[in-house]
C-alpha cells in the first residue's frame, strides 16, 4: 500500500466526502470527516517521513508514464505543506463537531462534513500533484468546497461574503487556467518538470512572459495579496467558525504554495526573478500589505476580522521573504507559511471558543473574559505573542530569518518594516487583551470556559507555537533544504 | 553537585515555585511558605555556583539549538553570577517584604501577584546566565510581559494606561533596536556568543559598529536611558513590593547588566574605547543621570522620585559600560548590587509609609519620623548609599566610576558624577529630614492609631539596610567578582 500513499491520500477524502453526504446523521458524517481527516495526516505523515528519508517521491497515476499520465510528485517543498494542511484538518474536525452544532442547522450538518472533507481534498491535491491542470482541477475542488463552507455561516452576511469570494475566487482561477493554456500552447505539456525543461525554449517569445504575468496575477489573487485580498476579511468573519480556522490556516498557504512551484519550479528562479523581475512587484506590496493592513487591524472592532486582516498582512510576509529569491529569504517566506499556520490557526480556534460562549466576537462582548473563559484568552494570548514575534514562539523565528534575509541584501528599511509591523501586531493584539483582562465580566450572562473539546485542539496549536519555536532546528532544517531544492542549489 | 544540574535548578526553582503557588493558592500561609522556601533554595544554589566561578569554572548549560548555530544556552561568568546572586537574595527579602504589605494593604488577586513574580526571577536569572545574545534577548522579552501583569496588578484605568506605556517603551525598543543589533551581529561576527574580549572586534568599519552600539544603547529600553525612560515612572501605579524588586533590582538592572555584558563581551572594552559613538553616548548617560536628578527633585510623590531617581542612577552603569576602561566597568558591576540593595530600601520604606500611614506625598511625611523610626532610619541608610556616602556601600561603586571617568580622562563626566551626588544629597535626604525634624503641617491629622510596618516588612527592610552598610565595609565579594570579569577579559 505505501507506495500507493501519494495518491491515497487524495482519494481517501474524495471518496469520503460523498460518504459523510449519503449517511445523512450528523454524528455519522462527522465521524467520516474524523476518520478522513486521520487518514490524511497519517499518509502525510509518513509521506514526509518517506521524503526525507530518501528523497523526492515520484507516483504515475494509473501506471501512465510521466509527461505523458498525471504525475504526483513529494518532495522537500510540499512535503511539509501536505502535513500542515492534514495536521489543521485533523485538528479542527473534532473541534467543529460542538462549534458546528451550534452555528449550522442541523439538515445542512452532513452537507458541511462533505464540503469539509473536499476542500481538504483538494487542498492535499494542489499540494502533491506534479501536474499543472491537475493543479487547476483540485483549486476548483477546494475553492467550490470553500465557497459552500463559508455561506453556511449564521450570519446573512456570509451569503454575500460567499458570492464575493466566488467571483474573485473564480477570476483568480480562470487566470491561471488561461496561463496553463498558454504554457501547453507552447510546449505541448502538462507536467511540471517537463514544463520546467521546455519553457527556457520558449521563454523568448511574448506568449511565455503573458503566460506568466496571468499565473502571478490568479495566484496572488488566491493568496490574497494586497491589493488582491478584497474578498478576504469578509470571508473570514463570516464564515463558521471551524471553517475560518480551517480555511484561514491552509487556503492561502496552499496558495502561497503555488506560488513557489510555479516562480521556481516550472519557471525557474532566473527567469522569474531576473527576466520578469517579480521582486520588483512583490516586495512593495508585500510592504505595502504589512504595514497598511497591519493598520486596518488596529481599528476592527470585530476580533475575527481584525484577525483576518492581519492575516492580511502576515501573508505579505510570507511573500516578502519569497521575493529576496535567496536561500535566506525563501526559508523565511516557507518558514512562516508553516508558523502562521499554527498561529492562526490557534487564534481563531480560539475565537470559535469565544463564539461557542458568547455568541459574538466583537470587542465589546468580550469583557472580561480573561476570567471567565482563562484557557481560552490565555490561548488567544499565546497566539497573539507569536504573532507579534517573542522570542520562544514560532512568530520569531520567521522574523529572525527575514531580517537576516533583508540585512544580507544590505535593504535596511525593508528589516525595518518587517520590525514595524511586529509592533502594529503588538498594539491589535494587546487592544483584544485589554479588553478580556481590564474589563469587567458581565455576570449575569454566566459566561464559563469553553469545552474540552474545543479548547484540546486550540491548544495543541498553542503548544506549537511555543514548541516549535524554541526547538526550531528542524523546521529551519526542512524549510533551508526546501529553499535549496526550489533555487536550484541542492 | 553537577554544575550543568545547578545552572538548571536555579532557572527551573523559580518555575517550580511559580507553580506551587498556584496549586496553594486557597491556603495564603503555606503558599507564602512556598514561595519562601523556593526563594530560599534558588538562593542556595545561586551561592553554590560562587565556589566554582571562583576557581576560574564557567558553569555551562546548553539545552538546544533553537534555529541552526544559535543555541538556548547558559553560561555562568562572574558579571552575571553577581547579578543573579543580587536578584536571588533580594527575591527572598521582598517576599518576606510583599507578605507584610500585600496582606497590611489588602491586595486583591495575591496568588496571581506571587505567580508572576517568581516567574520575572526565572526570567531575570535565565538574563544573568544568557550564554550568548538570543538567549538574553528571549529572557528579556519573557521579563518584559511576565512583569505586565504586576505592573497593571490593580487593573485598572490607570495601570491600563501605565501598562501601555510600560509594555510599549520596552517591546518597541527591543524589538526595533535591540533585535536589530542582534541579528546585524550575527551576520557579521558569525556568532552572538559571550566571548572574553569581544566577538566583533575588526568585522566593519567603526561607523557600522558604532551604529550597532546605539542600537544596542536605546534597545535596551530597560536601562532607561532618556529618551526611553517614560516607562519607569509608569510602572510606578504596581504595588510597592513590585516597584521595590522589579523597578529597583531585577527589571532595571537586567537592563543594565545587558549594557554591561554587551560592551564587555560583545563589543570588548578594547573596541568600545576606539567607537567613534562612544563618547557621545557617555553624555547621553550622563545627560540621564543629570535629568533625571533634576525630575527627581520635582517630584513631591515619593514613589515618582524615586523613579526618576533609579533612572538617574541607572545611567551610572551605562556610563560605566561606556567610559571603556577597567575602572568603569569594575564600578558600573558594583554600582548593580550597590544600588539595588540601597534602592530596594528606598521602596520598601516608601511602601511602609504607604501601609502604616496611608501616605504618598513627601510633603505629608512630616513629623512621621517620630512614630516609624526604624523606616525612616532606613530610608536615610539607603539615602546615603544612592548618594554615595560613607558609611554604606555606594560609596565604593561611585568612586571606581570616578577613577573610571579620570582614567578616560573625561573631567567633564566626573563634574556630572559630583554634580549629581549634590542634587541626590538634597532630594532624598530631605525625606528623612522633614519626617524626623518637621512638625507635622496644620491639617494633617496623622491620628494616634500610626505604627510601624507589619513585622515581616519590617524585617525585609532592617535586612536590606544592614546590608547596604555591611557592603561598605565587605564590599570584596563584589569587587572580586568585578576583577574577574576584568582578568578574563584581559587574559
Amino acid at each position: 500500500m505505501n507506495q500507493h500513499l501519494p495518491v491515497l491520500l487524495v482519494v481517501v477524502p474524495l471518496v469520503a466526502a460523498p460518504i459523510a453526504a449519503l449517511l445523512n446523521r450528523p454524528r455519522l458524517s462527522w465521524a467520516v470527516a474524523v476518520a478522513a481527516t486521520l487518514w490524511a495526516l497519517y499518509a502525510a505523515l509518513e509521506l514526509l517521513s518517506q521524503t526525507m528519508a530518501t528523497g523526492a517521491i515520484h507516483y504515475e497515476l494509473g501506471g501512465w508514464t510521466a509527461p505523458y499520465g498525471i504525475e504526483y510528485v513529494v518532495d522537500a517543498a510540499n512535503a511539509w505543506v501536505v502535513v500542515i494542511v492534514a495536521l489543521i484538518g485533523a485538528l479542527v474536525t473534532p473541534y467543529a463537531r460542538k462549534s458546528v452544532e451550534q452555528e449550522i442547522t442541523e439538515d445542512r450538518i452532513p452537507l458541511f462534513y462533505a464540503a469539509f472533507i473536499l476542500c481538504l481534498t483538494g487542498l492535499l491535491g494542489i499540494a502533491v500533484t506534479g501536474d499543472v491542470f491537475n493543479v487547476f482541477v483540485f483549486l476548483e475542488i477546494s475553492s467550490l468546497s470553500a465557497y459552500a463552507l463559508i455561506a453556511l455561516g449564521n450570519d446573512r452576511r456570509a451569503l454575500t461574503a460567499s458570492f464575493q469570494y466566488l467571483i474573485m475566487g473564480s477570476v483568480g482561477a480562470t487566470f491561471i487556467v488561461i496561463g496553463i493554456g498558454l504554457m501547453y500552447v507552447m510546449t505541448g505539456t502538462l507536467n511540471m518538470a517537463d514544463l520546467a525543461d521546455r519553457l527556457p525554449e520558449v521563454a523568448s517569445s511574448r506568449t511565455i512572459p503573458v503566460a506568466f504575468t496571468f499565473l502571478t496575477v490568479g495566484i496572488t489573487l488566491k493568496l490574497a495579496l494586497f491589493p488582491l485580498h478584497l474578498w478576504l476579511p469578509n470571508a473570514y468573519t463570516y464564515a463558521p467558525s471551524a471553517v475560518t480556522a480551517f480555511i484561514a490556516s491552509t487556503a492561502t498557504k496552499v496558495a502561497v504554495y503555488l506560488l513557489l512551484r510555479f516562480f521556481f519550479t516550472i519557471f525557474g528562479a532566473t527567469f522569474s526573478f531576473d527576466v520578469m523581475q517579480l521582486d520588483r512587484i512583490l516586495m512593495p506590496l508585500a510592504l505595502i500589505a504589512i504595514v497598511t493592513m497591519s493598520l486596518v487591524a488596529i481599528y476592527q472592532e470585530n476580533v475575527k476580522r481584525l484577525l483576518a486582516y492581519s492575516s492580511v498582512a502576515q501573508i505579505g510576509y510570507m511573500v516578502l521573504g519569497i521575493s529576496f529569491a535567496s536561500v535566506l529569504g525563501l526559508t523565511a517566506g516557507i518558514l512562516h507559511l508553516f508558523n502562521h499556520a499554527l498561529m492562526k490557526g490557534a487564534l481563531f480556534m480560539s475565537m470559535g471558543c469565544i463564539m461557542y460562549r458568547v455568541g459574538s466576537v466583537r470587542l465589546e462582548q468580550m469583557n472580561g473574559l480573561g476570567r471567565a473563559m482563562p484557557w481560552t484568552m490565555a490561548a488567544f494570548v499565546v497566539g497573539g505573542l507569536s504573532l507579534i514575534g517573542v522570542p520562544l514562539t514560532v512568530g520569531f523565528v520567521s522574523k529572525w530569518y527575514l531580517v537576516q534575509a533583508a540585512l544580507e541584501q544590505g535593504m535596511w528599511p525593508v528589516a525595518g518594516v518587517v520590525l514595524l509591523g511586529s509592533l502594529l501586531a503588538l498594539m491589535y493584539v494587546w487592544k483584544v487583551v485589554e479588553v478580556a483582562y481590564f474589563r469587567e465580566v458581565d455576570p449575569e450572562l454566566g459566561i464559563s470556559e469553553a469545552p474540552l473539546s474545543l479548547l484540546a485542539p486550540t491548544w495543541v496549536l498553542v503548544l506549537g507555537n511555543l514548541y516549535f519555536g524554541i526547538n526550531a532546528s528542524d523546521g529551519v532544517g526542512v524549510a533551508t533544504r526546501a529553499a535549496e531544492m526550489l533555487l536550484g542549489i541542492l | 553537585m553537577d554544575t550543568n544540574f545547578v545552572v538548571g535548578a536555579c532557572l527551573l526553582l523559580p518555575v517550580l515555585g511559580a507553580f506551587l503557588v498556584l496549586i496553594l493558592g486557597s491556603r495564603p500561609n503555606v503558599r507564602e511558605a512556598a514561595t519562601l522556601l523556593t526563594g530560599g533554595l534558588t538562593f542556595w544554589h545561586v551561592w553554590g555556583l560562587l565556589h566554582h566561578v571562583r576557581e576560574g569554572a564557567r558553569p555551562r548549560l546548553e539545552l538546544l539549538e533553537i534555529v541552526p548555530g544559535v543555541q538556548l544556552a547558559f553560561e555562568v561568568e562572574p558579571l552575571g553570577l553577581l547579578f543573579a546572586l543580587v536578584a536571588s537574595f533580594l527575591w527572598i527579602v521582598t517576599t518576606l517584604y510583599a507578605i507584610g504589605y500585600m496582606r497590611g494593604h489588602h491586595e486583591e488577586n495575591q496568588t496571581r501577584f506571587f505567580f508572576f513574580f517568581a516567574i520575572a526571577i526565572a526570567g531575570a536569572l535565565g538574563v544573568a546566565f544568557s550564554a550568548n545574545l538570543f538567549t538574553l534577548f528571549a529572557f528579556y522579552e519573557v521579563l518584559t510581559l511576565c512583569t505586565f501583569p504586576l505592573v497593571t496588578h490593580h487593573q485598572t484605568d490607570e495601570a491600563r494606561k501605565a501598562g501601555r506605556v510600560y509594555l510599549g517603551i520596552l517591546l518597541t525598543t527591543s524589538v526595533a533596536f535591540q533585535l536589530l543589533a542582534i541579528i546585524w551581529t550575527w551576520q557579521l561576527a558569525d556568532t552572538v556568543d559571550f566571548t572574553d574580549g569581544g566577538i566583533l572586534t575588526g568585522t566593519a568599519s567603526n561607523g557600522v559598529l558604532s551604529a550597532i552600539l546605539v542600537l544596542f544603547v536605546f534597545g535596551v529600553g530597560k536601562a532607561a536611558v532618556m529618551p526611553f525612560h517614560r516607562w519607569l515612572p509608569a510602572a510606578m501605579v504596581a504595588p510597592t513590593p513590585v516597584s521595590a524588586l522589579l523597578h529597583a533590582v531585577a527589571v532595571v538592572k537586567a537592563g543594565v547588566f545587558t549594557v554591561l555584558k554587551v560592551a564587555v563581551y560583545v563589543f570588548g572594552i578594547d573596541l568600545l574605547g576606539t567607537l567613534a559613538a562612544t563618547t557621545w553616548l557617555a553624555w547621553v548617560a550622563a545627560a540621564t543621570i543629570i535629568l533625571g536628578s533634576l525630575v527627581a527633585f520635582q517630584k513631591d510623590n515619593l514613589k515618582a522620585r524615586l523613579a526618576y531617581s533609579t533612572i538617574s542612577q541607572l545611567s551610572y552603569i551605562v556610563l560605566g559600560a561606556l567610559l571603556a576602561n577597567e575602572w568603569g566597568v569594575i564600578g558600573g558591576g558594583m554600582h548593580i548590587a550597590m544600588h539595588a540593595f540601597g534602592k530596594i530600601t528606598l521602596f520598601f520604606a516608601a511602601g511602609a509609609v504607604l501601609v502604616a500611614a496611608h501616605e504618598k506625598d513627601i510633603s505629608r511625611m512630616h513629623g512621621l519620623g517620630r512614630t516609624m523610626p526604624i523606616t525612616f532610619g532606613a530610608f536615610f541608610v539607603g539615602s546615603l548609599s544612592i548618594i554615595g556616602l560613607p558609611p554604606a556601600g555606594g560609596s565604593w561603586s561611585k568612586w571606581f566610576l570616578g577613577m573610571g571617568t579620570l582614567e578616560a580622562g573625561q573631567v567633564g563626566l566626573l563634574a556630572v558624577l559630583m554634580l549629581s551626588s549634590l542634587l541626590g544629597l538634597y532630594y532624598l535626604l530631605e525625606v528623612p529630614v522633614k519626617a524626623f525634624f518637621f512638625r507635622p503641617p496644620d491639617g494633617t491629622d496623622h491620628d494616634k492609631g500610626i505604627k510601624e510596618a507589619p513585622l515581616p516588612s519590617l524585617i525585609a527592610i532592617g535586612i536590606t539596610a544592614l546590608a547596604t552598610v555591611g557592603f561598605f565595609f565587605w564590599p570584596d565579594l563584589w569587587y572580586e567578582l568585578m576583577t574577574m570579569v576584568i582578568s578574563g577579559v584581559a587574559q
